[in-house]
């Protein structure tokens, strides 16, 4: 299997603050077209994972290879470990778009100024052709009308639907999406988690962190559970979901059944 | 009316002197408000530890001292520069410590000191998600720092930096004090040389005011651009 099939190598990634270790040891391999939900409790270490991913946390140890290039680290003379090349990181970044649970859109820009900003200036579009772009992104998650609006004149929902518009902008290999619903009223959910079920079916890969059981369990094609900074159980959602090997699982997937 | 007995345009010039030196000042105030407070936020202990300093023995220290210090210092430490070029290299050069760079500079860093904790306090205000959203998105450190932290950073900046430069415009008086020939300073000459204070001094409070009020309708504007997308509570 060549590297070009996996867009997203994650492999053994330790994470410490202090003398608490957050990730044990961390493996994940997304291929083109994979939807990974990664669930667990609150403090299982999944968001934490996700960001370091995305090389917002910087991982203790690990490695992180994007589209078969490897992010290189060194050690500073008191041990602390940091990316050697802070560039190389960038452009990692720029090909992992991130949507976050609290959406995160730059409130000082309208919708449209959020979604054409990083392609524009980070991976050198012109502007002409990323505001058609960005219409077309606007267009499928139905906020089109609203792309002169700013952030805060609109709700959640509308918010973390441009978010969306904003990740697929850039048109990334890999689309990190953290709790993208649990900062939402519940009745906002549904219209977010319709954006992502189109864009797993039209083959985005995608690393989803959720505590939506559904979504997990009917859109994606992969299930990881933590467990106190451990995969606890891994698979496709039918087969975990049905027969679940660990009790911890079975304990937490128990009240929605 | 506004000859006031042939002292009027001679003072109204002083006016623009006022004018320059507060807004030379401000842009000094502005520059060195932004270092100290990135000093002040930095991880690096150096920095810090300068930007701390200079706040510290700006702000304690009362600006009338200052401006005595820097305006007589000043000359005795240029004075002393171009003695060593003289005797060591025969340069036969002195130059005049002006008054009004002299004015701009004590100024400029008296309230530098004070937009340091302006914008250090701004700084603060923004989001974290925001500067993480940019980075997330593969922007440099400086790129962040330009399209996302500064341009929120000031609309939390801007009520304090206009706050700064009121009181930075009435300082701007103490000037007078070296012999520059501001606004106050000539008025003074002319109230002496006639024996009616009211009738300068009056006219010179009203430009002061004049200025304020044009200042304030200014910022309004610079507030109304800089809090684009806010919802107002």
């Amino acid at each position: 299997m060549g590297q070009q099939d996996a867009p997203l190598i994650a492999t053994d990634i330790h994470k410490r603050f202090g003398e608490h270790e957050v990730l044990k040891g961390i493996s994940l391999e997304a291929h083109k077209g994979d939807v990974i939900s990664v669930i667990g409790s609150s403090g299982s270490g999944k968001s934490t994972f996700l960001r370091c991913i995305n090389m917002l946390e910087i991982p203790t140890s690990g490695d992180i290879q994007v589209h078969g290039e490897t992010v290189k680290f060194r050690q500073t003379k008191k041990g602390e470990r940091l990316p050697a090349d802070i560039r190389q990181v960038e452009k990692m970044r720029a090909q992992l778009s991130m949507v976050f649970q609290s959406f995160n859109l730059w409130s000082h820009m309208t919708v449209m100024e959020n979604i054409i900003e990083a392609p524009i200036h980070v991976l050198g579009v012109d502007r002409k052709e990323a505001m058609d772009r960005a219409e077309e992104h606007l267009n499928r998650v139905g906020l089109w009308d609203r792309r002169d609006y700013y952030p805060a004149h609109m709700s959640g929902g509308q918010q973390q639907r441009a978010a969306i518009a904003r990740a697929l902008a850039m048109n990334p290999e890999v689309m990190l999406f953290d709790e993208p619903t649990s900062a939402l009223d519940p009745e906002l959910v549904g219209e977010v988690l319709k954006v992502m079920r189109g864009l797993a079916e039209e083959g985005r890969t995608m690393v989803v962190v959720t505590h939506e059981m559904a979504f997990a369990k009917d859109v994606s094609n992969k299930v990881m559970f933590l467990h106190q900074g451990k995969i606890e159980e891994y698979g496709n959602p039918k087969e975990v979901f049905n027969n679940p090997k660990s009790e911890r699982f079975k304990q937490f997937i128990s009240p929605s059944y | 009316m506004f000859d006031l007995e042939g002292y009027g345009p001679t003072i109204f010039g002083g006016a623009i002197v006022t004018i320059e030196l507060a807004v030379l000042s401000l842009l000094m105030a502005l520059v060195l408000g932004l270092l100290g407070a990135l000093g002040k936020l930095s991880s690096n202990r150096l920095a810090k530890g300068v930007a701390t300093f200079y706040t510290t023995l700006i702000r304690g220290v009362p600006d009338l001292v200052w401006m005595m210090l820097l305006y007589f210092g000043g000359q005795i430490a240029i004075n002393q520069i171009f003695d060593f070029l003289y005797y060591e290299f025969g340069i036969d050069y002195y130059p005049q410590f002006n008054e009004f760079v002299s004015g701009v500079i004590t100024i400029g860093l008296i309230f530098g000191a004070y937009m340091s904790e302006t914008f250090r306090g701004a700084f603060m205000a923004v989001d974290r998600g925001q500067i993480e959203a940019g980075k997330a998105y593969g922007m440099s450190n400086w790129m962040v720092f330009r399209r996302i932290m500064f341009p929120q950073m000031m609309r939390h900046a801007i009520p304090g930096i206009a706050n700064n430069w009121q009181v930075l415009l009435k300082t701007t008086a103490l000037v007078s004090v070296i012999g520059l020939a501001d606004m106050v300073r000539l008025a003074t000459e002319a109230a002496k040389s006639t024996g009616e204070p009211f009738k300068f001094f009056l006219p010179v409070a009203v430009v002061y005011l004049a200025i304020a009020a044009l200042s304030d309708f200014t910022f309004r504007q610079l507030n109304i651009k800089f809090s684009a997308g806010v919802v107002k509570g």
